[in-house]
């Protein structure tokens, strides 16, 4: 009998800990899938942050290296220039690690166009901790610790992470993708092996955001989550390429480095 | 024996992890150490080495943390205010087990403080710095022979027990020169399985981690790393002993001021005073079997610092309180004089008769 | 015999250059030398100072507090550290900066206007070197040989024009009466 689907070898065998419905788990399989068809596997390391993805060191079957709470763009910095000529090294990061605590060290290690690949999931809220307000949170989206709904007046408003990103010289490539649908899954994938292969090809650093679900914090059944991805996030942050040097998209100000 | 040249403290320990293979450094601005990094940047290109300015004192200790995790000899440096900021990534180092060097040439302080010479860091040093159960390995060089030398031991040290290793020099150490010879056998660092490589297909992955969500096996960890400690509390004690075996007067000092306070001790002598010094060159491990040797015959005990008064609870607890213990010390940056730490002698002295 | 020195004036002066032309010298007659530089924003104008020991024993405190010998560039220095020379040293005045005399009587006081006597030999910018050729003359310690093995260590080979006229410059200051 064909095999038609099977678990990556980049995944390993060990039930993940994600609650109903999240979509971690295919982001996960994206990203495995894309090892596994590059062939990188045993030359991988991952990054780890803090946030509902913490133990995804238990889950790649890749060395992995447990980050503290948005830091994982500098300890991949160190990794990848420890050997960079033969290790791949990707981080894997949430709203709160990567665009809050660690928005340092994402904005710095993409305007030294480090040589790594960075999975960003945006789901609008932490959800380790238990749905409070992340910085990607919606304007007037209720949240523990925004029960009123997210006041841009008292709190700000939400960090586009790719066109924020977009604007700096450094990065080679910025996409915003979701997984809601088949096709979103699909192009997704598509994104994130790209990602990596760019690495290989030592263009520079990637980065895609993964705007994804969270039922349990945001209340909803999987499916009404699924919905919400479409109704409310995607009009305020938009799908696409952000910037793909290679490909000659290259937004605003940075164009003028190519001159 | 190779010939000796006069170099900044600073410089010599950036040449002495060269030397010990160090080939990956990564620093932020901050008097007074930044020759470190200057000297990194100049030398790193040339011998296939990475130097990275990093975008701060946290991502600089992360990137270590990063190259440690893959095996290699690793350094970043700092002064007081930085090295809090590294405090979170020290921490994370001990809670992987993970070895790097971190040297401090400490400024006065809290908060801005200054930018003159202070030992007030010996509390965050010698009790982790960070949150949790930790130890780091603290060498306190004080002069620039010892810079070099006690950079190349704090790389094998942290090789050998598997924990981050803290320099703890200060801004007089870093800044002055002195002749240093070069003349070092490096020990070949130990085999690191654990390295964060690549699998290469070939083995179950590695897992560099701190994480432990099961309280019984964070305490059986934590009981493990405490267990390495009692063998490097054992084995690893450093001390200088200067006139020791007959002094009624202890005076216990390290670094720089150890200097200060040796030219007391030979004053006081001159005077007739029956006065020795103890210099921790690891401060932890705190050399307390010296301590306790003298504590059978010395009177009286006196603790020279540039803080408001840190080590001398170590030195209290090491003697067990067998007799007083005085402090002198100035801080902010100001430095005692021979000559203040002479007088505590005398003053001491005339308690004891 | 343990001798320690002040060099203190402006940032700019080379007073760091030349307590490292004076410790590699001892370094290089097999002596315990250290040279400390005081640092920071006081670099940027104001006083700046280097303190160098040499001595036959181990040394103990780098700092120098009260030095044997002093070499005052400008006035504040003069003003900040005369009071602190030990009783029989030295004090060495760039007396094309400093108008001011020395007031104590229990010190031994050279007054040589270095400024310009390096203006004179075309080395505006080493006054320094000619105090330290002072110094160095009067001391009994002005050793050919040492000097011009500690110059070449403190200068580059690529700048050997350099060398030549730290050299004048020192003996400048050394046959200066």
């Amino acid at each position: 009998m064909a095999v038609v689907f099977e678990r990556p070898k980049a995944l390993l065998d060990v039930p993940f800990h994600y609650c109903p419905g999240c979509t971690h788990g295919i982001v996960h399989r994206l990203v495995a899938e894309a090892i596994d068809e590059l062939g990188i596997e045993g030359r991988t390391v991952g990054i780890a942050p803090v946030g509902c993805s913490v133990m995804a060191y238990d889950y790649f079957a890749c060395d992995m290296i447990e980050a503290a709470h948005g830091r994982a763009p500098a300890v991949a910095t160190g990794v990848k220039r420890s050997d960079p000529d033969n290790l791949i090294v990707f981080t894997y990061q949430g709203d709160g690690d990567l665009a809050s605590i660690g928005m340092a060290e994402t904005v710095h290690a993409a305007a030294r166009n480090e040589n790594i690949t960075i999975i960003f999931i945006n789901n609008a809220i932490y959800g380790m901790t238990g749905g409070q307000m992340a910085p990607t949170s919606l304007p007037g989206q209720v949240t523990q610790t925004s029960p009123y709904g997210r006041d841009p007046k008292l709190c700000g408003y939400p960090v586009k992470v790719c066109e924020m990103l977009s604007q700096l010289e450094g990065p080679e490539y910025l996409e915003r993708v979701t997984v809601n649908s088949v096709a979103h899954v699909r192009a997704a994938k598509k994104a994130i092996k790209k990602a990596f292969q760019n690495q290989v090809e030592g263009k520079g650093f990637s980065l895609i955001e993964v705007l994804s679900s969270c039922p349990t914090n945001w209340g909803m059944t999987p499916k009404k989550a699924l919905e919400w991805i479409d109704e409310k996030m995607i009009p305020y942050y938009p799908l696409g390429v952000y910037k793909d040097r290679s490909a000659g998209i290259i937004p605003g100000l940075s164009g003028k480095e190519d001159k | 024996m190779a010939e000796k040249v006069l170099m900044k403290g600073n410089e010599a320990i950036a040449e002495a992890a060269i030397m010990a293979g160090c080939r990956h450094y990564f620093g932020y601005p901050i008097t007074p150490q930044t020759e470190i990094a200057a000297y990194m940047a100049k030398r790193m290109p040339k011998i296939g080495g990475t130097f990275l300015q990093a975008e701060s004192e946290i991502a600089a200790i992360n990137m270590v943390y990063g190259v440690s995790s893959t095996g290699k000899r690793v350094m970043t440096s700092s002064s007081s205010p930085g090295i809090s900021l590294k405090g979170e990534g020290i921490s994370y180092l001990a809670g992987t087990d993970l070895p790097a060097v971190i040297v401090n040439a400490q400024r006065g302080g809290p908060g801005l403080g200054g930018i003159q010479p202070s030992q007030a860091d010996y509390f965050q040093a010698t009790r982790g710095g960070g949150h949790g159960d930790y130890h780091i390995l603290v060498l306190a060089p004080s002069s620039v022979q010892e810079m070099a030398e006690l950079t190349i031991k704090a790389f094998e040290l942290a090789d050998e027990y598997l924990m981050p290793a803290m320099v703890l020099a200060d801004g007089t150490t870093g800044q002055m020169m002195e002749p240093v010879s070069f003349d070092f056998e490096i020990k070949e660092p130990p085999a690191k399985p654990w390295a964060t490589t690549g699998t290469k297909c070939a083995r179950p992955h590695n897992i560099s981690n701190s994480l432990y969500l099961d309280p019984e096996k964070l305490e059986r960890i934590n009981n493990e790393r405490y267990a390495r400690y009692e063998i490097i509390k054992e084995k690893e004690q450093r001390a200088e002993e200067y006139l020791t075996d007959d002094a009624d007067i202890i005076v216990a000092a390290f670094g720089i001021s150890a200097r200060i306070a040796k030219n007391a001790v030979d004053a006081a002598r001159a005077k007739g005073i029956k006065a020795g010094l103890i210099r921790p060159i690891t401060v932890w491990p705190f050399p307390d079997k010296a301590f306790r040797k003298a504590a059978e015959h010395a009177k009286r005990f006196i603790s020279v610092e540039l803080s408001m008064g840190q080590m001398i609870e170590d030195v209290k607890l090491s003697i067990e309180c067998k007799a007083p213990v005085d402090l002198c010390y100035r801080s902010g940056g100001m430095i005692p004089s021979p000559q203040q730490v002479l007088e505590a002698i005398e003053k001491a002295a005339k308690e004891v008769k | 015999m343990t001798r320690k020195y002040l060099f203190a004036g402006f940032g700019g002066q080379g007073l760091l250059f030349s307590g490292k032309v004076l410790a590699y010298k001892g370094l290089i007659e097999d002596k315990n030398v250290s040279w400390l530089p005081s640092y920071g924003p006081e670099m940027r104008g104001g006083t700046a100072s280097c303190g160098v020991t040499i001595s036959d024993e181990p040394i103990g405190a780098p700092i120098v507090l009260e030095p044997d010998v002093l070499v005052a560039m400008n006035l504040p220095s003069l003003d900040r550290y005369e009071s602190k020379v030990e009783p029989g040293g030295y004090i060495f005045v760039d007396s094309s900066l400093i108008e001011r005399k020395v007031q104590r009587d229990d010190v031994k006081v050279y007054y040589v206007p270095a400024t310009k006597l390096a203006g004179d030999i075309g080395a505006s910018t080493l006054a320094n070197m000619i105090l330290v050729g002072k110094l160095l003359e009067v001391l009994g310690d002005y050793n050919v040989d040492t000097v011009e093995a500690s110059l070449k260590k403190c200068i580059s080979a690529r700048h050997a024009d350099l060398l030549d006229l730290n050299r004048k410059a020192m003996e400048t200051g050394r046959d200066y009466k």
